[in-house]
Parts: C-alpha cells; sequence; structure tokens
C-alpha cells in the first residue's frame, strides 16, 4: 500500500448549528478496507459525505489521491470515488438497469444516448452483485437486501477505485448480509478497490478489515488495527457500555457481544 | 411498445393537432381557401388568427409542460409544478403591476408586459432561493413549503391590486389573470416561441441531470452532478421561460402538473425520452384545450385556462386518489 487515496485533515463540518465533527484527521490508503465505527449520532455519515464533498468543511481539508477535494470537478471526482448512502425509503420509478446505468454519468454528455460500452459496464455491475437478473424490475419493487446490492452495482458502475458505503448491511437479513460481505471483500481483494464502510456492529468483517476508525461525538477515539478493539477497555470506552468477547471455534476472529446478551 | 415508437405516436399526435385544430371553428374553412392564403375572409380567419393561435398554444404548452417536468424531478415532489412554487404567481404580478401602471407598449422590441412578468418571475424565485439559503441545510421541502407562502402572499397583493384599481382595469386583470390566448396573431406567437425553444432545449440539455436529481442531492452529486449549479441553471431557464410565456398567455395552469404525469406514465421516467415526450404532449394538449375552448361557447371564447383547470382538477385528484402519485414518482 502505497500513498493516500484518502486524507482527512482536521475537518470540522457543522449542520444546522450543531457541530457534527470537531477536527477529524485520518489517512486510508490504497487498496485498503476500512471500517468506521461508533455509536448513533457520532459523526459516521457526516465524515464519509464529508470525504466525498457532499457537505461543507467549516475547517480542514480532505484530499483525494494526493490532490485537494476542493479542486475537483464533480465528474472527475465521481470517476474516481463512488458513494452508496443509507437506502432512504424513497422509491423513484427507475427500472434497476435503467438506474445503473445513471451510474455512467460521468462518462456522458448531454443529448446522447448512453453508448454500447456504458451498456456494458453496467451489465457487467449488475453481473458482478449477482443482481442481472433483476434488470428489468423497477426499484420500488425490490427487497432491502436486493436494493442494497444494486445501489453498490450502481456505484461500481461508475468504475470508481474508493467506495464509501454507509451502513451496507444494516437491516438485511443473514444471507443479504454475507452476500454483501463477501462482494466487498471481493472487490476489495481481487480487484484492488479501497472500501471505507460505515457500520455500527462490530462484526466479522470489521475485526477483519484492515483498520478501525472509531468516532464519538465528532472525534477519532480509535484508529488502529482492529485487534486493537479487543484490547480490555476499547470497545467500553467507544460505546459506553460492557462487552464480552466469545470465542467461537469456527471463526478467525471472537464474536462481541454487549454483555447482557446471552448466549 | 418501445420509447422510440411511443415518442413517434406523440409526435404524429402533435402534427395532427397542429394540423387539424385551424380547421376546428365556427366558420369552416374550405381547402380552396387554405391554399391561397390570400384569398378572401375564410383564409384570413385561417392563416392570421387560427394558425398563429394554434402555433402559440403549442409553443406556451411545450414551455409550461417541460418546466412542471423540472419542477417535479428538482423536489422529487409530483405537485411541483412553477405554479405551486409561485414562479408564475410572481410573473403574474410583474404583468399587473405593468397593466396597472399603463407599461404596456414595449421597450427594445420586448414587451413590457412581458419584461415586468420575467422580472416578477426572477424575482419571485430569488426571494425563495434566498430564503432558504439563509437557514443551513434547507431541504426541497423548505423550498416548497416557501414557495407556497410566496404565492398566496403575491396572490393577496394582486387581489389587492385589483380591489383598488378601478372597474376596467381591475376587469382586464381579471381576464388576463384567467390565462388566454383570445388574441393572438404572429407576433405573439414569435414573442412565445424564443421561450418555448429555451424550455424545451435546456430541459433536454439537462435530461441526465434532471433522471439523478429524482434520485436525491446525496446521489445526484457522487454521481458527478454539480448539484448547486445546476439547480441553479434550471430555475433561472424556467423562470426565464414561464416568465415569458405567462407574459404573454396569462398564468395558464395544469399544463405544468398534467403533462409530465401523463407522459411518465406512457413513456417511463427516463427524462431523456420523458423531455421530448412532454414537449410534444404539453403542446399538443394546449392545442387542443384552446381550440375546444374558442369553440364549445362559441361566439364567446372560454379563457384556456378555465378549460386546462377544468380539466386538470378532477385529474389531480385522480391522480392523488389512485395512488399512481407514489408509484411513478419518488
Amino acid at each position: 500500500m502505497s500513498a493516500a487515496a484518502l486524507e482527512a485533515r482536521e475537518v470540522s463540518v457543522s449542520l444546522g448549528g450543531c457541530r457534527v465533527l470537531k477536527g477529524v484527521s485520518l489517512s486510508i490508503e490504497k487498496g485498503a478496507f476500512v471500517s468506521i465505527i461508533g455509536p448513533n449520532g457520532a459523526g459516521k455519515t457526516t465524515l464519509i459525505r464529508a470525504l466525498n464533498g457532499i457537505v461543507d468543511l467549516n475547517g480542514g481539508s480532505v484530499q483525494v489521491m494526493g490532490q485537494a477535494l476542493s479542486t475537483y470537478r464533480r465528474r472527475d471526482l465521481a470517476k474516481i470515488m463512488s458513494y452508496v448512502p443509507q437506502a432512504d425509503g424513497r422509491h423513484f420509478p427507475f427500472t434497476v438497469f435503467e438506474f445503473v446505468l445513471l451510474g455512467r454519468y460521468p462518462y456522458m454528455s448531454p443529448f446522447s444516448p448512453a453508448t454500447k460500452e456504458d451498456r456494458a459496464v453496467a451489465h457487467a455491475a449488475l453481473e458482478r452483485t449477482g443482481t442481472d437478473h433483476l434488470g428489468e424490475r423497477s426499484i420500488g419493487t425490490l427487497s432491502g437486501g436486493e436494493r442494497r446490492q444494486v445501489f453498490i452495482a450502481a456505484a461500481l458502475a461508475q468504475g470508481a477505485s474508493i467506495l464509501l458505503l454507509d451502513e451496507p448491511t444494516a437491516f438485511l437479513d443473514y444471507r443479504h448480509r454475507v452476500e454483501v460481505a463477501a462482494l466487498l471483500e471481493r472487490l476489495n481483494r481481487d480487484e484492488g478497490a479501497t472500501i471505507v464502510s460505515v457500520t455500527h456492529d462490530i462484526d466479522e468483517q470489521v475485526l477483519t478489515c484492515n483498520r478501525v476508525v472509531a468516532i464519538k461525538d465528532g472525534i477519532v477515539v480509535f484508529n488502529n488495527e482492529p485487534t486493537g478493539l479487543l484490547e480490555p477497555g476499547v470497545l467500553e470506552g467507544i460505546y459506553d457500555t460492557p462487552f464480552r468477547h466469545v470465542h467461537d471455534p469456527g471463526s478467525r476472529v471472537p464474536v462481541v457481544l454487549p454483555s447482557s446478551a446471552r448466549l | 411498445m418501445s420509447g422510440r415508437s411511443i415518442l413517434a405516436c406523440l409526435a404524429l399526435f402533435a402534427v395532427i393537432s397542429i394540423v387539424s385544430m385551424p380547421f376546428i371553428g365556427m366558420e369552416a374553412v374550405p381547402l380552396d381557401a387554405v391554399l391561397h392564403p390570400d384569398a378572401g375572409t375564410e383564409s384570413t380567419i385561417f392563416w392570421h388568427i387560427r394558425v398563429p393561435r394554434v402555433l402559440t398554444a403549442f409553443a406556451a404548452g411545450t414551455a409550461l409542460g417541460v418546466c412542471g417536468m423540472a419542477f417535479q424531478a428538482i423536489f422529487r415532489n409530483p405537485l411541483a409544478t412553477p405554479f405551486t412554487l409561485g414562479v408564475s404567481s410572481g410573473a403574474s404580478l410583474g404583468a399587473a403591476i405593468a397593466l396597472q401602471l399603463g407599461l404596456t407598449g414595449s421597450f427594445l422590441g420586448i414587451p413590457g408586459t412581458s419584461a415586468f412578468a420575467f422580472l416578477g418571475a426572477l424575482l419571485c424565485i430569488g426571494v425563495i432561493y434566498g430564503l432558504t439559503r439563509l437557514k443551513e441545510g434547507f431541504s426541497t421541502a423548505t423550498m416548497l413549503l416557501a414557495g407556497v407562502a410566496m404565492s398566496f402572499f403575491i396572490s393577496s397583493v394582486i387581489m389587492f391590486m385589483q380591489y383598488t384599481a378601478d372597474y376596467y382595469d381591475s376587469f382586464r386583470l381579471l381576464r388576463w389573470l384567467m390565462g388566454g390566448l383570445g388574441e393572438v396573431g404572429f407576433s405573439e406567437f414569435l414573442n412565445v416561441l424564443p421561450f418555448a425553444v429555451l424550455g424545451a432545449l435546456s430541459m433536454i440539455y439537462f435530461s441526465n441531470e434532471l433522471n439523478l436529481l429524482t434520485t436525491g442531492d446525496d446521489l445526484a452529486m457522487s454521481r458527478g452532478v454539480d448539484v448547486l449549479r445546476t439547480k441553479k441553471l434550471l430555475f433561472l431557464s424556467t423562470s426565464i421561460t414561464v416568465g415569458g410565456v405567462v407574459a404573454e398567455c396569462g398564468p395558464i395552469g395544469f399544463v405544468g402538473m398534467m403533462a409530465p404525469h401523463i407522459c411518465r406514465l406512457l413513456i417511463g421516467p427516463d427524462h431523456r425520452l420523458l423531455g421530448p415526450a412532454t414537449c410534444l404532449f404539453g403542446g399538443a394538449f394546449l392545442a387542443v384545450c384552446d381550440t375546444f375552448a374558442r369553440t364549445v361557447m362559441a361566439p364567446a371564447q372560454l379563457p384556456v385556462g378555465v378549460v386546462t383547470a377544468f380539466l386538470g382538477g378532477p385529474f389531480f385528484l385522480w391522480l392523488l386518489l389512485s395512488g399512481s402519485a407514489e408509484r411513478h414518482f419518488p
């Protein structure tokens, strides 16, 4: 891993008069898989929106591939970095294929239809996410899990090497969780994608990724390899609740549970 | 049917409406009079009264239709139109002030009412935009509400002007506010045409951006759309377009809401097809409505605004009740 794909320096963001991020600095290497964890309302979503230039910074700066974020044209940025937001409940009436094709926007020009290449890339994105059978369905008719996969497919169609995801596995059933987790791992390992994934679940993916960044009250409280999370008192400090570790012989890493949970 | 064949059908519908509507009216026009443009009363009625009127209606319908389509995409709301956002009330106020002050002459070739209506539309959208920018993190819902409030405010100003005006001015204003194409000739058509062309071209130019705006600002931005700049340009071009049309024809309601909805049902949500479809359908729809307006009570002529709203009101209710507003729109 060479130069940083993403670098935040003292990033501050206020939303509606409330300081959500208070000087966040972090550096994400090319090809890394980074998990961003933290309690609800800690500023995780705001952080990845700031990394993608969707919210304005009140202070600090973000560098993307060694170049200041503010100097990019949005179109050029989109070719480098894509974003999978938390699914909002609103449906739009596009079919899955039409929606994924919209991911080709940075390569399209006004008055011209999508090229053969655009369509081929969109088809490939559907195949890579295992959603090619959904192509003609309307987005509104998909299940939560299918929709998440389609959103990832649309982000892939953008052809970016940095992928920002907001809660990619939240509210999914077991099979879809496993599928999405495996997809992200494959993209990272086989295609060299840099993945930044926000989650508040300390699952196996978090405990096996390259690095974990924990945000609490708008500041970075942990930024290290995931094994560091298993040190006594670390998770407790992040979430203000006792945890215990359960050793599962079938897994590479222990299972982390809040203490009150029963097995 | 594929999108392209639906578009071809709409084009055919548009051509048929433009060609056939001038033949409909109190006076029957024989084909002979049409072929000899300077041959008597009938050909004058056909070429100098009906043809420009149908063409003006078509241009106005196109302009109002695509502007409605753009607003529905920007606000991700099926009920958003230049009317709900107060753009056309702004234009109406401008035109009302011009009428009241007697500034109906033209400066630099631009009719006074047009210039004032245009300024009113721009001012109105500027105020709403400014208001929502004052507050951090404004949502499009805030903007829509601000627009509705603004629209009511301006309506009351117009009503006040009307109340205090003398009988003649008040009637003229009322008649203008109903929207109509009563006294239209080729020069009026040429006044509306550039605005319709501007509206149609800019919405077709921005069709990729409109597609992405319907998926939400965050997603549009992450896909590479300069959302703030795009919205500013769209607001500017819709204000100019609506201002120009309202100045000439008065505030003709419901075309802006209905035409894009019907086209979305026919051809789907992709603005690259929806834009041209709305241009064709909006134009043809208003041309037909206007023909209806001038013939149904002939020799009296209804203002076309009465006809579009008469058809539009029930459609609006049907849209709300049938649930197609949710199915076909974010």
